[in-house]
């Protein structure tokens, strides 16, 4: 009956032990087959049978959790579907990224109560259970209902509302130039589509930098620790997981290598990134160190950059100075407790506008300065933490992600000498899908735009 | 009154304006025996406003309306004094023929084919009253007593319906330009149970053309190259009358806020609601205080007369400032105006209390059509004239009605509004109601539609074979695009930079070619010739079909998702008020509009997703009774 493959988190949100991802629906398993990296591909396995591998994404390639992978095919399932279901490590952050990793795949986020409709809808539960589904279709429509009224006073809505009116504007002006091609409105040009669509692309950016934010709260900012052999990056970590108590997720019964520490620094929670790398190079000549370095810095939201003061600048700090050129980064010199070599002026002069801090991990000197440093960078203080719930934040995401592509399709059709009547239609998609985000789908709004803005008649 | 029996048939279709003469004409030709009534024969097919049938949306629908068989676009071929297409400077889906109309002529060329028509009575009557019976019509009863008996009739009584003419304080019962109204049969309507609402259009004064000096206005001729609306029409009329362009300016804005306390509009005087797509001059001036100017155009109505309609000058003002406001404007200033602008109420059906088929929840075998349905415009009218006419037919003859999708017609757009929607002022289409416009394109009217035309019978073999072979040659030449590749041959790179586009590197498809913002068929086809030339109209099918190929799969993928949602019928069982857990405001809608598919259900506004997840679970529920009781 349904031609869709949905997606959800089948466990209760919070951080439990392992989270499980459902998957129903045609696609099921040729969907989760583009993340999932085993031995077989999902396509070939026996159904009702448990298999072993990891989860990557299918456009970055980054590889986000070892997982479980159950198939089942239909009918004998839970929705007569064809499902697959994916168990993840508890923790927020697998279990997003691959809810993520499968929209990116085709399959889309599932609605309140949906599988449960499935299942009732393809004959798999029994009729007295018919008003419980009822039941649970209302009572999840009206907390997302709910959600989004408690956002339609925040600040998400009001810059979608924005957007939208914007957009609408734009497409009520599309409209008058065809609908009334007489009348003396100004001709709307692809050159101002092409400016305003930018101009939205980039609203969008800014609201999907801000749903960053809000990850970044839940995930930690990422924080890549990066220096030479013994500058003390090994000390750093131990003097802010020791002031912050760090919170170590070791998750019981995985064989991770890399162990994710977090700290809270000034209520900013930090992930320091390989941190049993640091730990180990530390100890032993590194050969790798800029090698390593680079590849810390892509995932990394956050640079700290160590430099040992008893020593002059080396030609690989050059480097590195000059590898954290585009990216958030501290700079800290440490060692301050020795007889200096470096020359402070220079440092400065090549980081630009980026914090200098001076250390001395060895005396505990410094730390707060640090501290301060950082939460000055990510002055997040004002941000509400309860922003939303897990699961309409996936779907906002993903819904941006959409509207975005949209307005960049309509660019595109620009550039390819498309006529604007017909790139407006890549512009009301991105209309409706911004509408969707804040619960507000398709209406009359066109219509009355068009008849308010402009004054048209026989 | 004594009543007599004046006559038995099939389909009585009750008044003859632009619905009405489609309705007729339908019905007749699907071989149902007709009777027309019309208050007046001489107002058959008449355009009480502007002289001009197109343009945008309804120019679309024209084209439609021929497509399945009708005639107004055959008639307009005929009696145009203009035509032009416009929107040419953008892309082909919004095209739009528009043609000015000789409104005499019209109406005598529409007139002739009624009284040729096989099947088809024409006769003067006033409808007073219908014959209904247990909820099912059977007839009509005139003022003069005739009963005329009928298995379906259709109701298209356009501003007539308890008219009333406005002018300043002046106001008195009227069909449009004086013409007598229908009053007795509003009243029956109520008594038998309908839902009503007042709705209020207008129209500008008429002005002599001796009187006004064209040089001091800008010219609007009509398109030197021949078009027609009609697939069939062959001959082209070339000598064409130009239209012309004036401003109103501040003068006339201070005279007519001077005025204004005299305006019905701001008087109280109205109590209908007006469209905001048609707003009376007086009224532009308050709600658009800040536009200096508003554009006039001067219209002939028609070859044989100096009558000129002034477009953009719809008003209610009483007639001495109506010509005191006509002559502040430039090229009008010793104008005579001929006759007097008026605002016209009328009584309309809620038009939710239609199935789509057009034909009545309440009154089985009552068909409604036009202004009647709370629409405007000729257009509007005549492509509800014509589905209500097929399936009054249809019905008739035991058959399913033909109900045209939104993805399928501009007309499926119309009717799905106002049966699904309803609508809160008069309607007019415009291309941006429809959201699947870029596959319902003026060029393609045909394509669409033909072959349910011709399945309903209202397509001749000759016509329908001619349009197979069309649809072939399209199809033939798409396939020979794409199968043709062009090298980057010295010759053909030479050839693409002469047509202001760049090299290529590989061998490219034509198809692919043809995408190319610089290059169009006839590029194309000069690169790789077809084997024999191919029609114009082929020629631009194959062009927009490959060149906009991207679009119209996003559109046609949207269709999909519609479709699926419009397949899922909702069986006559279900009731609504027996639904746990539905908005109370989705059940009130639901139980009015009655939709026949979770698809329709879902356009309603006030029914959320909710809602439709819970109807779904309740139609599946029933199902299994249903099928336990059975069993």
């Amino acid at each position: 009956m349904e031609t869709d493959t949905i997606a959800a988190v089948a466990t209760p949100a919070g951080e439990g032990g392992i989270a499980v991802i459902r998957v129903s629906g045609p696609e099921a398993v040729s969907i989760v087959d583009q993340l999932y990296k085993g031995k077989k591909k999902l396509a070939e396995v026996e159904t009702h049978t448990v298999h072993y591998g990891h989860v990557v994404h299918p456009r970055t390639e980054e590889r986000i959790d070892e997982v479980l992978v159950t198939v089942m095919r239909a009918p004998r399932t839970f929705t007569r579907e064809d499902v697959v279901e994916v168990s993840c490590h508890g923790g927020m952050v697998p279990v997003q990224k691959t809810l993520e990793a499968l929209f990116a795949a085709g399959a889309r986020l599932a609605e309140p109560g949906e599988f449960t409709k499935r299942a009732f809808l393809n004959g798999r539960i029994d009729l007295s259970q018919a008003e419980a589904v009822i039941d649970l279709i209302r009572s999840k429509t009206d907390r997302a209902a709910k959600i989004a009224l408690s956002q339609a006073e925040g600040r998400l809505s009001r810059l979608i509302n924005k957007l939208r009116s914007e957009i609408l504007e734009t497409l009520a002006h599309l409209a008058v130039n065809v609908d009334y091609p007489e009348y003396d409105a100004e001709e709307m040009t692809s050159q101002f589509l092409e400016g305003r669509c930018r101009y939205i692309s980039s609203q969008i950016d800014k609201l999907l930098s801000t749903a960053k934010q809000g990850k970044i709260y839940r995930e930690g900012i990422q924080t890549a620790i990066i220096g030479r052999p013994n500058v003390g990056k090994s000390s750093l970590m131990n003097a802010l997981t020791q002031e912050n108590k760090a919170i170590v997720t070791d998750i019981p019964g995985t064989t991770r290598d890399v162990i994710e520490e977090y700290v809270n620094v000034r209520g900013i929670p930090l992930r320091l990134l390989d941190t049993a790398g640091i730990r180990e190079t530390e100890d032993v000549v590194e050969k790798i160190g800029v090698e390593r370095s680079r590849q810390a810095l892509q995932q990394a939201d956050l640079v700290l950059l160590v430099l040992n003061f008893a020593e002059p600048l080396a030609e690989e700090d050059r480097r590195l100075l000059e590898l954290i050129g585009r990216h958030t980064a501290v700079v800290i010199v440490n060692k301050m407790d020795l007889p200096g070599q470096l020359d402070l002026e220079e440092v400065k002069q090549l980081i630009g506008d980026k914090p200098l801090i001076t250390t001395s991990l060895k005396e505990e000197r410094g730390i707060e300065d640090l501290e301060e440093a950082i939460s000055q960078l990510f002055h997040l203080g004002k941000m509400d933490m309860g922003e939303g719930t897990y699961v309409s934040n996936a779907r906002h995401i993903h819904l941006l992600n959409q509207a975005k592509e949209s307005v960049d399709e309509v660019i595109q059709g620009i550039e390819a000498g498309m006529p604007l009547d017909m790139v407006e239609i890549d512009l009301k998609n991105a209309w409706q899908y911004l509408g969707e985000v804040i619960g507000d789908a398709v209406a009359e709004d066109l219509i009355d735009q068009i008849f308010s803005q402009f004054c048209l008649g026989k | 009154m004594t009543t007599y029996d004046a006559g038995h048939y099939d389909v009585v279709v009750v008044g003859a304006g632009h619905a009405g003469c489609e309705s007729a004409l339908a019905a007749a030709r699907m071989g149902c025996s007709t009777l027309l009534l019309t208050i007046s024969l001489d107002t058959i097919a008449y355009m009480p406003c502007n002289p001009s049938i197109g343009g945008p949306a309804k120019g679309h629908v024209v084209r439609e309306i021929d497509a399945l068989g009708g005639e107004m676009g055959k008639v307009i071929d005929k009696t145009h004094i203009q035509m032009r297409m416009l929107n040419t400077g953008k892309g082909p889906a919004v095209y739009a023929l528009r043609a000015q109309a000789d409104k005499v002529l019209y109406q005598r060329e529409m007139k002739k084919t009624l009284e040729t028509t096989p099947n088809l009575t024409v006769h003067q009557g006033l409808v007073e009253r219908l014959i209904v019976d247990k909820g099912v019509c059977h007839g009509v009863v005139t003022r003069t007593g005739a009963k005329y008996f009928a298995k379906a009739v259709v109701l298209t009584t356009g501003t007539y319906l308890r008219g009333r003419v406005i002018i300043g304080d002046l106001s008195y019962e009227s069909g449009p330009n004086n013409q007598q109204p229908a009053v007795e049969l509003a009243h029956h309507l109520l008594e038998l149970g309908f839902d009503m609402v007042r709705f209020k259009t207008g129209t500008p004064p008429r002005v002599n053309k001796n009187t006004i000096d064209t040089s001091k206005m800008e010219e609007q001729p009509g398109d030197k190259e021949p078009r027609a609306f009609s697939y069939e029409t062959t001959e082209f009329i070339t000598d064409q009358l130009p239209c012309w362009l004036t401003h109103t300016n501040e003068r006339t804005h201070q005279f007519i806020r001077d005025n204004l306390h005299r305006a019905p509009m701001y008087s109280g005087v109205i109590e209908g609601t007006g469209p905001r797509y048609c707003p009376s001059i007086e009224d532009k001036i308050v709600r658009f205080a800040d536009k200096g100017r508003h554009q006039i155009f001067i219209e002939p109505e028609g070859r044989e007369t100096m009558e000129m309609y002034v477009q953009g000058l719809s008003t209610s003002l009483p007639e001495d400032v109506q010509l005191s406001i006509l002559r502040t404007i430039e090229g009008m200033e010793k104008v005579e105006m001929m006759r007097t602008g008026y605002a016209i109420e009328y009584d309309s059906i809620v038009p939710t209390q239609l199935w789509p088929s057009l034909e009545t929840k309440r009154v089985e075998n009552l068909f409604t059509a036009g202004q009647l349905n709370g629409t405007s415009g000729y257009e509007e009218a005549a492509a509800q004239g014509i589905m209500a006419g097929i399936n009054a037919a249809r019905k008739v003859q035991g058959k399913e009605p033909v109900i045209l999708d939104r993805s399928q017609a501009y007309i499926g757009v119309l009717i799905d509004d106002l049966v699904t929607k309803g609508t809160n002022e008069p309607y007019r289409l415009l291309t941006s109601r429809a959201e699947y416009r870029l596959l319902l394109r003026h060029d393609n009217a045909d394509l669409r539609l033909t072959d349910i035309g011709y399945e309903i019978g209202l397509i001749s073999e000759e016509r329908y074979a001619r349009f197979n072979s069309k649809r072939q040659a399209i199809a033939r030449e798409i396939e020979r695009l794409r199968e043709t590749k062009v090298r980057p041959t010295p010759e053909v790179q030479s050839i693409l930079v002469s047509m202001g586009t760049t090299e290529i590197n590989n061998a490219v498809e034509l198809a692919t070619l043809i995408k190319r913002p610089e290059l169009g068929y006839k590029e194309i086809a000069q690169m790789s010739p077809p084997p024999e030339p191919l029609p114009a109209d082929v020629e631009e099918q194959v062009e927009i079909q490959l060149k906009y190929e991207g679009y119209i799969k996003k559109a046609l993928q949207q269709v999909e998702k519609m479709k699926r949602m419009d397949e899922k019928r909702i069986p006559a069982w279900v009731d609504y008020s027996k639904i746990a857990g539905i908005s109370s405001e989705a059940r009130e809608k639901l139980e009015k509009v009655r939709p026949l598919s979770l698809g329709q259900a879902s356009r309603i506004s006030g029914v959320n997703p909710a809602d439709i997840s819970i109807l779904m679970v309740h139609i599946e529920q029933g199902g299994k009774a249903y099928l336990k009781q059975d069993s």
